[in-house]
């Protein structure tokens, strides 16, 4: 059987359910999500729900989480036009992409991640929860994790694979310093998706006072609407920050996949805006043929993995397979359901980058713009090159810039120079 | 070989209370997996959980993961578990009950999946991620096939809940000893005494403790708080992986009969 790409705007037969129903009452996006974990952890989930329910709205809540964003977290964060790289991308006529980059990596502790982190722990001690469990790839959710825990003087455990922990000493260090014990997970190849197992197994055992911060809009439901609404933020900032530049709205939204919180966060608020294009990037590792890549939705098939049904790389019998990127944060086999639910509708567009192509990314950003991105960030900067061609006026596009790139420097410079 | 609800309840009619060990399939290999199905089910065994080996199983703790990581290193596929069980069922009295994670079910495809284990002589299921919630599309498929699918009860589940499962679960309830992943633990919680007498006030169906218990001691206490069943893995699977596979089937036996022994009076 062959099978010939559909373009997203035909495989948009049923139109995206507006987002009170997404996800349902069940945890679903469609066919994906649910709650796919032992029985032993179903009450927390409930709870965790019912919390997120009576405190979404609560007026003490967001008083305080809002607070905490500006004067914490350093909210908002800048809509930067990225000059040179527009530049760059210019064609011969002077039309082009206008490029502008949402600064996430200038949030306190570098990347998006402390969003979620900030509000997961407000809601775990109106729970009353003591102890904090969260699993990390990158270390950039362990180290948002450990931080909101030394903030508000809570027992923090960071789960984090043997490899990460190598190729991401610099975040290891940083946990550490503020309190946080890291545990090495040795299962597997020591990745984020062992990591994450891991995790819910201390979860499953502590789960009496203990609150799992889940750091993707991954994992069983409630996780990838909690984590979504903690993050849409980003795209509510967004939106804000291009009316008042150009009054409209961005054309194409660009944001690396891995679980995918800062793409979720970026794209919420825009779903249901029919004019923006919104485009996720992956982990193309060696390339999609080499099977050493971690592009679940250009490559899996549905499966469930950590509690929800979303694609997956797999192999025949339904084992899952280990990834490979060279960026811890998106070296993961499976990724939220939300994002498998919009690609079926065609309402989000998913392609992939490999390592090299990321790292040329890398530099580019770093010398063009003086800003180093984290290297999950490169992948959304690398599909630069193969977008602006296709592209004709001059559209904006606003990539989520979503973290910085100090912890790959030890990485980059060993790719570059392998010894 | 009798079905799961029916070998319980018959020895629950005589006053007694049912072994089921768990090993995992394929671990040293699957020749020696048939041979310990024989071991156990000559020696004490009453129902014998077959584990497939996954390669995330969130249920587990260290020592069946291990199982499982050898297991499929060994190349062990679920193909190869089902001949290997379709071959060795006949010489088995034993009701085999399969205990496997959801995610190569829906990849084999529900209804073909539940057909297949069937046709190989499998007469329970045990899918340690689907609470009662996600479990529906099982509990259909398993309708006509004869496999009674057995569902799990925490000691984190409220009252409600328990009711609700142990309505839809087949063949027994499943109690789950301990907050936690499976394992070998040197004490049990008490409160899996309440937690049985919960579960026998709002149901009549059998009730199988596992998770947790590693020493026929052990093994006596719940079945006099009331078990009908008791659930015996690592411990298994620890023993059996120990030395050459000829000392671990020994070990196996020597364990299977020590723990009968203890729940028969």
């Amino acid at each position: 059987m062959t099978h010939t790409p559909i373009p997203p705007n035909q495989a948009a037969s049923t139109t995206v359910l507006p987002s009170t129903q997404r996800p349902d009452s069940q945890g679903r996006f469609g066919k994906f999500g649910g709650k796919y974990v032992p029985e032993t952890l179903m009450p927390a989930l409930s709870e965790l729900e019912a919390a997120f329910y009576q405190y979404r709205n609560d007026p003490e809540f967001q008083q305080e989480f809002q607070g905490l964003l500006q004067d914490y977290v350093g909210r908002p964060s800048p809509l930067y036009f990225a000059e040179r790289l527009t530049q760059h991308y210019a064609k011969p006529d002077g039309s082009g992409a206008q490029i502008y980059l949402k600064r996430e990596d200038l949030n306190h502790t570098g990347a998006h991640k402390i969003n979620n982190a900030l509000g997961q722990v407000l809601l775990a001690k109106r729970m009353g929860k003591p102890r904090i469990i969260a699993e990390t790839g990158a270390g950039q959710h362990g180290v948002a994790t450990a931080t909101v825990c030394a903030r508000f003087g809570l027992n923090c455990i960071i789960y984090m694979g043997v490899h990460d922990m190598e190729r991401q000493a610099l975040n290891v260090f940083r946990m550490r310093l503020m309190g946080a014990e890291v545990r090495p997970v040795q299962a597997g190849t020591g990745t984020l998706k062992d990591a994450t197992s891991e995790a819910i197994r201390d979860w499953v055992t502590n789960v009496e006072t203990t609150h799992y911060i889940l750091g993707s809009v991954a994992g069983p439901h409630p996780y990838p609407m909690i984590v979504r609404e903690f993050q849409t933020i980003i795209g509510q900032e967004t939106r804000q920050q291009c009316h008042a530049k150009w009054g409209g709205l961005p054309d194409i939204l660009l944001a690396c996949v891995g679980g995918g919180s800062n793409a979720i966060g970026l794209f919420h608020e825009f779903v249901d805006e029919p004019t923006v294009r919104m485009i996720g990037i992956e982990a193309g590792g060696e390339g999609l043929n080499s099977e050493k890549h971690a592009a679940t939705l250009t490559r899996g098939r549905v499966g469930v993995l950590h509690g929800a049904m979303s694609y997956l790389l797999q192999d025949e019998d339904g084992q899952v397979i280990e990834p490979h990127s060279v960026s811890a944060g998106l070296d993961y086999p499976g990724v939220g359901p939300e994002h498998s639910y919009l690609k079926d509708l065609g309402r989000a567009e998913y392609y992939s980058i490999t390592d090299q192509q990321a790292m040329d990314a890398f530099q580019q950003l770093s010398q063009l713009e003086g800003i180093i991105p984290a290297l999950e960030t490169a992948h959304a900067i690398a599909y630069l090159e193969p977008l602006c061609s296709q592209l004709s006026g001059n559209p904006r596009i606003v990539i989520n810039c979503s973290g910085r790139g100090d912890k790959d420097v030890q990485t980059v410079a060993k790719f570059l120079n392998p010894s | 070989m009798a079905s799961v609800s029916s070998c319980i309840n018959a020895l629950r009619d005589r006053g007694q209370c049912a072994l089921i060990p768990f090993i995992t399939a394929g671990d040293p290999s699957l020749e020696v997996t048939a041979k310990a199905l024989q071991i156990l089910d000559r020696n004490g065994a009453d129902l014998i959980e077959l584990g497939i080996p996954y390669s995330d199983p969130l249920a587990d703790g260290p020592v069946i993961q291990a199982a499982a990581t050898r297991a499929l290193q060994q190349g062990t596929r679920l193909e190869y578990v089902l001949e290997m069980l379709k071959s060795i069922h006949p010489t088995l009295k034993s009701p085999i009950i399969l205990f496997t994670y959801y995610n190569p079910i829906l990849n084999r495809g529900i209804e073909s999946f539940m057909q297949q284990i069937a046709d190989v002589g499998a007469r329970g299921l045990v899918v340690p991620d689907l609470p009662l919630e996600e479990v529906e599309a099982v509990l259909h498929a398993a309708k006509d096939s004869g496999i009674e699918v057995t569902l799990l009860v925490a000691p984190t589940t409220p009252k409600e809940r328990i009711e609700a499962i142990a309505t839809h679960s087949q063949g027994f309830i499943y109690l789950v000893s301990v907050t936690g992943v499976t394992g070998i633990r040197s004490k049990l919680e008490n409160r899996v005494q309440d937690l049985l007498s919960e579960l026998h006030s709002v149901t009549d169906k059998p009730i199988g403790v596992g998770f947790g218990i590693s020493q026929p001691g052990q093994a006596k206490q719940v079945m006099e708080w009331g078990a009908d069943a008791v659930i015996v893995g690592s411990a298994f699977v620890k023993r059996l992986a120990e030395g050459t596979p000829d000392h671990g089937l020994q070990a196996i036996e020597t364990f299977c009969r020590s723990l009968k022994a203890a729940i028969t009076e």
